[in-house]
This record gives C-alpha cells, structure tokens and sequence, in this order.
C-alpha cells in the first residue's frame, strides 16, 4: 500500500471508529430518511405516478447527505484536532479524501435501508437508477466534504453549509432523477461520471487552503 | 545557521491586526522565549511558525518541514472519542513513525499516562489531557519544538517532568516556547521577543 493511501486509510478507519463509538451521525441518518419517505408517502397523491416519488427519493438522499456532511467535520473541531492532522506531513488532500471515503460509508448504509423502504413504499429501482444512486453518492461525498470543512470553522456552519452545497448539488438531483425516469438513463450516467471526475479533482486540489489561514 | 527568520510579520484576521511587524532570527539549537500579555499575539505568531497559518504581510522563513515540527496548542489537537494510545497510534502513523509501539509506550510511560491508555480522552482531566498533548507533540522526534504555553493545566508534578524534558530538549532541538511561567525556561532562552 503506498503511503498515502495508507493515510487515507487511517484517516477513514478512524473516522468509523469515532462513528461506531459516539454513534452521532448514522442512526440520525436513518431514521431521517426513512421519516422523510414515510410522510413523502402520505403526502403524494395517489395517482401522482412513479415520476414525482423518483424525484422525491433524490431530495430524501441529498438531504440525508445533508445531515451526514454538517455532523462530519464536528470530531476535528472538538480539541482543534484538525490542526493535528494539517501539522501531519501527509498530504492534505489524504484527510479530504479519507472524510469523503467515511461520510460515503454512512451514507451508503443509510441507503441500504433507504432504498428497499422506498421500493415497498413506491416503486422499485431498476439498474441505471442504482448506478446513478452510487455516482451521486461519489459526487456527494467528494463536493460535500470539502465544503463542510469550509463551513466547519465558520460560527454559521449551520447555515453555511446548506447554501454552500445545495447549489453544488443541483447538477446530481438532475442526474439522479435523469437515471432513474429517463428511457436515456446512460446519458445521464455518463454526465454524473463527468461531474464526480471534475469536481474530486476540484475539490482533491483545494482542499489544502481550505485548511489553512 | 536562523532555522526561523521572520522580517516585519504582521497578520490580521478580519478587520483586526493581531501581530503587528514582528522581526526576528533564531539559531539552529537555540530557544526562543516569546512572552507578552494576553492579545499581544503569541499564540498567532506560534501558529505562523507552524505552518498553520500565512502572514499577511512581511517574510516568515522556517528552515524545517512538517515531519521535523511539533507544535503544542492551546487546544490538545487530539480526538476526545478516541483513546490516548488510538490518537498517538493515528498520529504515529500519519508521521511514520519507526518502531511506534514501542515509542508510544514510552511516552505514555514517562507522562504517566500508561494506566489511561485504553480509556477516552473525554474521560481525562485537563492535565492528563496536556500530557498527552506533549506526547503526541514529542511523538515524532521533532527537530523544532514550538510550545504554546506548555505549562498549562499541568499540577507540579507535570510541571516539574516538563522541566526535566525541555532541559533535556534543549541540549540539541530548537524550541519556541510562550508562557507566563518565564521563571520556569528562563534557563534555557538564548533570545526573548517580547510582544506588546
């Protein structure tokens, strides 16, 4: 294993670790968006059709994601342990990607439970919907990462860091909704493929300044 | 040979300066005592010495990269979740540290932090949190040691274990060390900045 993908890995492992200890983050984000499908399935109508429950399944996920991001960076700002690991001399960017890696691992078992109870409740997800659920995942994860470590040192993190990434969101809801009702569901693959590459290299690059005065 | 050269350092964070045109040089093996009231903006110079923050103005050279730099905060830079030996254990691994076992075990030991090891940071008391703070500080080896107020929360006993370390430190690292306990280092400062 190269060195820093060994740090990436420590980071991550220990990120999992804090999670199974203080079990902050993923149990909120469970019974979040299994709440969020619930009251969505007496709030549609019932002849609203398949469409409008895919579209309410990807604003469930994104702010899900929400929740998961804003509790995210709470472990390095208790004990300034964030300046910690900026004094590492591992790369920066290893404590970026190790974050994303542990916020992808809630959010994907959060959607383990997400995504049967949606298909009980509407209507069942076929292939390039799934596909799309994992590279909005990847996209979710990388973008939101860096973002709420920008507004984890900011007083107003709370309010921050929605405005700061829900905008940055809004090209995934149009590829995950894309997938998962148009009859060109690659097409809309391909463009969140696109936007993962573009935005990790983004955020992978900045990330030191973002930690740092 | 100046491990750290700094010429008119000023940095401002928002609308308000906190370290107005600072200058000065420190040799390789000296020690460096930084002292001054509360806000006069120690604790900004020490994070502009450990990379953790950029002057706004002015030239700030450091002879010394991550892997040669311990830096002791205010805050102990550690995870409360997490155990005192898993933070040394992470830390160890981010700095590769040779034979880390073995060197967590003996900080641990000598700070008198082995018994609480296996219990969370959260659970300790200031001091013990200060000590594992200078043992994950120490971790490295590190050629330059900068020290923000090192003898906080320590009761004598810490204060005193302290003592013997940054004598012993001083025979062949260089250290920055801001406290109000001067009578404590004043031993071994080779130069003194005193912030207004």
């Amino acid at each position: 294993m190269s060195a820093y993908a060994a740090d990436v890995a420590a980071l991550a492992r220990k990120d999992l670790r804090l999670e199974l200890r203080a079990k902050d983050t993923l149990p909120a984000m469970l019974l979040f968006v299994l709440a969020t499908l619930v009251v969505f399935h007496f709030a549609l109508p019932p002849d609203a059709g398949d469409d409008a429950a895919y579209g309410l399944l990807w604003v469930a996920l994104v702010f899900t994601a929400l929740l998961g991001l804003g509790r995210a960076w709470v472990p390095e700002r208790e004990g300034a342990a964030l300046d910690g690991l900026v004094l590492a001399p591992c790369d920066r960017s290893a404590i970026w990607l190790g974050k994303a890696l542990a916020t992808l691992a809630f959010l994907v078992a959060a959607e383990v439970v997400a995504l049967p109870a949606f298909a009980l409740f509407f209507a069942p997800l076929r292939g390039t919907a799934l596909l799309g659920v994992v590279l909005v995942d990847i996209g979710i994860c990388t973008v939101g990462s860096l973002v709420s470590a920008m507004a984890a040192s900011s007083r107003t993190r709370e309010l921050i860091l929605p405005l700061l990434f829900l905008p940055l969101a809004i090209p995934l809801i149009v590829g995950g909704v894309g997938s998962s009702i148009s009859p060109d569901g690659g097409k809309y693959l391909l463009f969140l493929a696109l936007y993962d590459g573009v935005f990790s290299i983004l955020s992978w690059a900045s990330f030191e300044y973002v930690v740092t005065e | 040979m100046s491990v750290i050269s700094a010429r008119d350092v000023e940095k401002r964070y928002g609308q308000t300066w906190a370290l107005r045109a600072v200058s000065f040089e420190l040799e390789r093996g000296g020690c460096l005592l930084v002292t001054g009231p509360n806000g006069s903006g120690k604790t900004t110079l020490l994070r502009l010495v450990a990379g953790l923050a950029t002057p706004t103005r002015g030239r700030l050279e450091i002879d010394s990269d991550r892997s040669q730099l311990g830096y002791l905060a205010h805050e102990p830079l550690v995870y409360r979740d997490l155990t005192g030996l898993e933070n040394l254990d992470l830390y160890g691994r981010l700095y590769r540290v040779s034979e880390r076992r073995e060197r967590i075990g003996m900080l641990l030991e000598r700070f008198g932090l082995w018994e609480a090891r296996g219990q969370r940071v959260s659970t300790y008391s200031r001091g013990m949190t200060q000590r594992l703070a200078l043992c994950r500080a120490l971790l490295h080896e590190p050629r330059l040691l900068v020290l923000d107020e090192p003898y906080a929360a320590l009761d004598e006993d810490g204060a005193a274990l302290l003592d013997r370390e940054l004598e012993d430190l001083a025979r062949d690292r260089t250290l920055v060390v801001s406290t109000h306990d001067v009578e404590r280092v004043v031993s071994l400062e080779t130069a003194r900045l005193a912030l207004a």
